[in-house]
């Protein structure tokens, strides 16, 4: 009933060839971009790696050995885990999520100071420095990196120069650069939505809260941080599945000892051409992802809908 | 219930770069008083109200609330609470935790806090709203819960910055009145900032008219309205009638005046002017409309003024009659409505008299702009 009303509501306001024009793109986009690719990915996943073939031949069943292949690898009697991969899983999980929090401690401060000192000269030019350096893509970024931290970079040359260190540290081998990529490609993600939200608050309330004695610390705990929520939520939630899906950045700036899941998937795809098996690799960290995303909103009260804010 | 402490502002300049936004104020309010910053948009008013809560410190000059000097004390250590003009409610915090919020931040457990919150909901007569959002408020009531909040911390003085501002002019007239019962009832110190004379004289004790950083005059409300200081005063506070010319002849505290378009005027002199005007300065003389009345055609009185009538309003209670005065600008006269149909027709000529002790001259000056 409810729904009916904004469907006609939507036509009344759109006609009814700009609404239908609306509603067909939206529903291309929806349909053809995202629902049946991953279908198609999906479907895959639940597939042996056939050669042509057998493809639609009576070999060809529906199957869960993909996804079994990812908790205990070859091993078909169940008894050994695929303790390889299913260590980069975990190890990917993790590191996300500290990349987010990182990316949420960092921004949380610059945000404040951005949407306090409202539209100010200074604060635009400080925001188109910021964005600047995105319009070099993000392998050249990477690679920058890669040569900032490498063992005669900028950086290892001026610790060696303040005799700070008597020989290079290894950043990337201990994945100190991989680190700082990924909190340097998403950044931004998380920084702007908490710029929008800080900025919208009333500094009255924050001056209403002060002069009933409360400290900055409480200021930020009862007033600021409650405010800025959504705007966390929603840079937390892009800067997590994104770096959790990132592929550039680990494979230009990570250790040789550290895979990330997705380089496991990539494999699957391009160096096994196992399409099978890295659909169902990609279909578990999207999954998981998603899981994770959704059980931190419930435990941080924070709505879908606010993150559209 | 605390007996209100006084606050005294000495020498106070405030300065932001070259702009003086604030210039040598002094003004002492009396302990328990209500007392109202009158003046325009950008006369500095929220400015002294800032310096008084610890928002910004002054360029020069002394704060001292109580007689204690308040320099270098914060706003959240000053006995001062603030209701801001959009009242600055926390919207996420239930309608009891912004009332007890101060109590919260000194870390008085949750039970106590509540109890306190509903009596004080209980004295703005909101009680068993403590559960809703201030979303879930009408304005009025939002306005009653910024008092309570801010009275919730026990203040000393409380400041007010225009909170009535965004209401509607009926729930504005009752909010005066509930006001200002409140701040007999609580007993402490109502600091007020408004740019709205009527509610500066229904509530003070006291009004101090500012103007461009400067503070004009301090004085009742009566005062105030019945005798202004500068022309300044005479023009904001109330509808006034100017009439520009020279002082003829001063005799005590009555003087005539040459008027530019109305001919030899007698008028008590402004008490704050005594001794300031002579023959000859440049005067403005103020009469007010309601004090003009209509008599029967009079010769060469030093009290009457000849006018022809421009138009006529129909306002309810009164009529306005506006007629041709000096320099463009209009003489307006308020006649009580007593069942006429009108009081004049447009072109005719009328004879006004006064009470030549109701109307007040001083030396000319600046006149607040409309």
């Amino acid at each position: 009933m409810k729904k009916k009303m904004i469907f006609s509501n939507f036509f009344k306001t759109n006609g009814v060839i700009m609404g239908s024009i609306l509603m067909g793109l939206v529903g291309f986009w929806l349909i053809f971009l995202i629902v049946l690719p991953q279908l198609s990915m999906l479907d895959y996943s639940f597939r042996f790696n056939l050669p042509p073939a057998d493809v639609g031949g009576p070999k060809d069943v529906y199957t869960l050995s993909n996804y079994q292949f990812l908790i205990y690898g070859s091993d078909d009697t169940h008894q050994t885990y695929n303790s390889v991969d299913l260590k980069v899983f975990v190890r990917t999980i993790i590191a996300a999520m500290m990349v987010t929090i990182f990316n949420i401690l960092l921004c949380y401060p610059l945000a404040y100071f951005l949407g306090q000192s409202k539209g100010s000269a200074f604060v635009r030019l400080l925001v188109v420095l910021l964005i600047i350096p995105y319009w070099i893509n993000e392998i050249l970024r990477a690679f920058a990196l890669r040569i900032i931290f490498g063992d005669s970079g900028l950086l290892n040359e001026t610790l060696m120069f303040l005799h700070l260190t008597s020989e290079p540290i290894d950043f990337i081998r201990h994945d100190v650069a991989l680190y700082a990529g990924l909190g340097y490609a998403y950044i931004l993600l998380m920084l702007f939505p908490m710029y929008n939200v800080i900025e919208s608050l009333d500094r009255n309330q924050i001056e209403a809260a002060r002069d009933m004695g409360a400290s900055w610390v409480k200021i930020h705990r009862r007033i600021v941080i409650p405010h800025a929520k959504p705007g966390i939520a929603s840079g937390a939630t892009m800067v997590f599945m994104l770096s959790a899906g990132a592929l550039a950045a680990p494979q230009i700036l990570g250790g040789p000892s550290s895979l990330w899941f997705t380089q496991l998937v990539y494999q699957w795809f391009n160096d096994s051409l196992n399409w099978q098996q890295g659909a169902a690799y990609a279909i578990v960290l999207l999954v998981s992802t998603i899981t994770i995303v959704l059980t931190v909103m419930r435990i941080f009260k924070v709505n879908m809908g606010d993150i559209g804010k | 219930m605390s007996s209100g402490v006084a606050v005294n502002l000495e020498d106070i300049w405030i300065r932001f770069g070259d702009f003086v936004a604030v210039r040598d104020a002094n003004v002492n309010i009396n302990g328990g008083d209500f007392f109202s910053f009158l003046g325009p948009s950008g006369c500095g008013k929220t400015t002294i109200l800032r310096a008084v809560s610890g928002f910004l410190d002054p360029s020069e000059g002394r704060v001292l609330i109580g007689g204690k000097d308040m320099a270098g004390i914060g706003p959240n250590k000053r006995p001062t609470a603030l209701i801001f003009q959009n009242l600055a409610l926390f919207p996420l915090m239930k309608v009891w935790e912004n009332i007890s919020f101060s109590m919260e931040v000194a870390g008085i457990g949750a039970k106590e806090r509540r109890k306190r919150a509903d009596e004080l909901l209980d004295m703005i007569a909101l009680e068993g709203q403590g559960d809703k959002l201030p979303s879930e408020l009408s304005g009025g009531q939002k306005q009653r819960v910024a008092i309570a909040r801010a009275l919730c911390a026990n203040p000393d003085v409380l400041l007010l910055d225009e909170p009535l501002s965004a209401l509607d002019l009926k729930l504005r007239q009752h909010m005066r009145t509930e006001l200002r019962e409140i701040q007999k009832r609580v007993g402490i110190t109502f600091i007020y900032i408004t740019h709205d004379q009527g509610e500066a004289l229904t509530m003070s004790d006291n009004v101090a008219v500012m103007k461009a950083g400067v503070i004009d005059q301090i004085d009742s409300g009566h005062n105030i309205y019945d005798h202004p200081a500068t022309p300044f005063v005479a023009s904001f506070v109330g509808e006034n009638n100017v009439f520009r010319g020279k002082i003829k002849s001063i005799n005590g505290n009555e003087a005539i005046v040459s008027t530019n378009r109305s001919g030899d005027l007698l008028s008590r002199i402004a008490p704050a002017q005594l001794g300031n005007l002579n023959v000859g300065d440049d005067a403005m003389m103020f009469i007010r409309p309601e004090v003009l009345n209509l008599g029967p055609a009079e010769e060469s009185s030093k009290s009457t003024i000849s006018a022809d009538v421009m138009n006529e309003e129909f306002e309810g209670n009164t009529f306005s009659v506006f007629l041709e005065g000096d320099g463009g600008k209009s003489i307006k006269m308020s006649v009580p409505n007593a069942g006429q149909d009108h009081i004049s027709s447009r072109g005719e000529n009328l004879s006004l008299h006064y009470d030549p002790s109701n109307a007040v001259v001083m030396p000319a000056g600046e006149l607040a702009s409309e």
